[in-house]
């Protein structure tokens, strides 16, 4: 019973590959909007605000379909990319890619902004006055010291990716082998007669997968934490 | 050398200050909200004064004027915090290389080994900031600033955060550390026997102003001083030299205001010693005639040169022992009922209890003499 079938085991690997690629790719703009929001006096900051953890409070259903309008095929952005960079996201796993990473999102720069907020800025000030200009401050004393935070959003956003199903579904459809992730297998298996011992495979998987990732989280805290000296 | 001149208003403080001072210790002394802080931060680049000219050995680092603002990054100038602000997550020998490491090796003065011995952080090298105590933190505090070689050292208040005995466990090292290093410190602080014990030069300052400035000794003999430091603390601050020891009572004698004073044993040095000795108004009692069957060991002729306002009950004198200044604080009905006034000889009767171990400092910051040396408090 513990054996996958091929379209079980692809959905497996499309889910890893899918929250890995968009995990990783919102990271670098999920630090820069952090900064943003926590350190940046801008106009127009709280309308930023919005935009981020907006996709926290939609149905997964409108974001899905937001991006449909935006990244399809004749969609704003979606022609534009197809046509100048060859990037397309629609029917594709990376547009399971995009839509996890935007779901994720918030849940990333949320947790990276909260670490930040709590710095103790005059350790950056003391770093300037010992001959640091502001890149060498920020990579040698503001980054490490949010280094747990940019871990737990990591894990967090990687976990939401692992979980995104509604925004999906809408965006990308459900075609097994390109866009068929975890939890698209899962509902579609529940669909169909007999497929309850499928779903219920890919059910422990989910589960698998997404404690590993929370144990992973709690031992990598605990390790940065102790270096940095936040638990001695 | 520097030169300060800065006008900043934080709020609805107001801070307008002004001063030029060549001495190796200067002291920013005041009261806490006197602006000395805001100060600092401003000769130290964390603060973008509204209007300023600051130059150090001639070189401006600030004319807002000529819109000249070197970034703290480029002033070369070292700052330890009160809080220490200890990188939490470098060991202690990382925390001592950053500053190091940004300075170009034409720079770079000190050996590592010779700063981390006058500081006596070797055994902590490997530890984090977070398991040190507050002195030790500190020392690594002003070792790092070092290692930077900075022009200039400034010292926010480095003891503010400590109890008393880790004070007593860092002054000697402070005390060495301009005689070691060379380089020129602003120390801001609202202590008057840590100041007493430091600085060369004391800047006064009060509600942003600066209310006056001179070589230590002058400025804490200034009665109008006084009510902006600390009035318990305030005294006079005297140089004195070892005569000799006593080992049967366990005294030391030091030749002072051509008299002798008796303190307790100093340890560890020779007659001939030059050391800084604060004596506190309030441990001085004046007598017009010679006193007899006193228990008090310390007994200096002079005379009445001064008298300050009187605060309450009690009023502050200025005497003139053969050439120095001693303060004393006497109630206004003794000095009516001993009808003292400018040029009355009297006897000034100072405790031998009066002097704690703090009020006693090495003075060889003062002295020209090769032959002086810290005392070991």
């Amino acid at each position: 019973m513990l054996t996958l079938t091929p379209e079980e085991q692809a959905a497996v690997e499309l889910s890893l590959r899918v929250s890995v690629w968009a995990t990783l790719t919102s990271l670098p703009p999920g630090l820069f909007v952090a900064m943003l929001l926590s350190r940046g006096k801008f106009w127009g900051k709280s309308i930023l605000n919005g935009i981020v953890f907006l996709p926290l409070v939609l149905p997964p259903v409108v974001t899905g379909y937001l991006l449909l309008v935006l990244f399809g095929r004749r969609g704003l952005l979606g022609a534009f990319l197809a046509d100048n960079l060859g990037i397309v996201f629609a029917f594709r796993w990376t547009g399971a890619a995009l839509a996890c990473a935007v779901m994720g999102f918030p849940l990333l720069v949320r947790a990276i902004k909260l670490s930040i907020d709590s710095i103790d800025r005059g350790l950056e000030d003391a770093a300037g006055t010992l001959g640091a200009n502001s890149a060498w401050v920020f990579v040698t004393v503001t980054l490490p010291l949010i280094l747990p935070g940019i871990i737990a959003g990591t894990i967090l956003s990687f976990a939401r990716a692992m979980g995104e199903f509604g925004a999906t579904i809408t965006f990308v459809s459900n075609i097994p082998g390109e866009t068929q992730t975890l939890p698209s297998a899962i509902y579609t298996f529940t669909q169909v007669p007999g497929g309850d011992l499928a779903a219920i495979r890919l059910t422990v998987i989910a589960i698998a997968v997404s404690m590993s990732a929370l144990l992973a989280s709690e031992a990598i805290g605990y390790v940065v934490g102790r270096r940095i000296g936040v638990e001695g | 050398m520097i030169e300060v001149d800065v006008q900043h208003r934080l709020g609805s403080f107001d801070l307008k200050a002004q001063f030029v001072s060549e001495g190796r210790v200067t002291a920013l002394f005041g009261r806490s909200g006197s602006g000395k802080t805001s100060l600092v931060s401003i000769i130290g680049g964390l603060i973008h004064p509204n209007r300023a000219r600051i130059s150090l050995d001639g070189e401006v680092i600030v004319d807002t004027e000529h819109n000249v603002f070197v970034p703290m990054h480029r002033r070369r100038v070292g700052y330890v915090f009160q809080e220490g602000r200890l990188f939490p997550h470098l060991t202690v020998r990382q925390n001592l290389l950053y500053g190091w490491w940004f300075t170009p090796a034409a720079q770079r003065f000190g050996q590592f080994a010779q700063i981390i011995a006058l500081l006596g952080i070797g055994h902590l090298l490997d530890r984090r900031p977070g398991s040190l105590s507050g002195g030790e933190k500190q020392r690594v505090a002003i070792g790092r600033a070092l290692l930077a070689a900075p022009r200039l050292l400034l010292m926010d208040e480095p003891l503010a955060s400590l109890d008393e005995a880790r004070k007593a466990e860092i002054l000697p090292y402070l005390e060495r550390l301009y005689d070691e290093t060379k380089v020129p410190i602003i120390y801001v602080s609202h202590s008057v026997p840590e100041v007493a014990r430091l600085a060369t030069t004391l800047v006064v300052m009060t509600e942003g102003r600066v209310v006056a400035i001179g070589p230590t000794a002058d400025v804490m003999a200034r009665l109008d001083v006084i009510p902006f430091s600390n009035p318990v603390e305030a005294g006079a601050v005297l140089e004195a030299e070892i005569l000799k020891h006593d080992e049967r009572f366990g005294l030391t004698a030091l030749s002072l205001c051509e008299g002798q004073l008796w303190v307790p044993r100093l340890n560890g040095h020779v007659p001939g010693t030059k050391v800084r000795v604060h004596i506190r108004a309030s441990d001085v009692m004046l007598s017009t005639r010679a006193p007899e069957g006193l228990s008090a060991l310390n007994v200096l002729r002079g005379v009445v040169t001064e008298l300050g306002p009187r605060c309450g009950p009690i009023l502050d004198l200025r005497l003139d022992c053969g050439g120095q200044a001693i303060l004393a604080r006497l109630t206004q009905r003794s000095v009516e009922s001993l009808k003292l006034a400018p040029g009355t000889p009297v006897y000034a009767v100072i405790k031998t209890v009066g002097f704690d171990r703090q009020t006693l400092g090495a003075a060889s910051r003062q002295a020209n003499g090769a032959d002086t040396t810290a005392i070991p408090i």
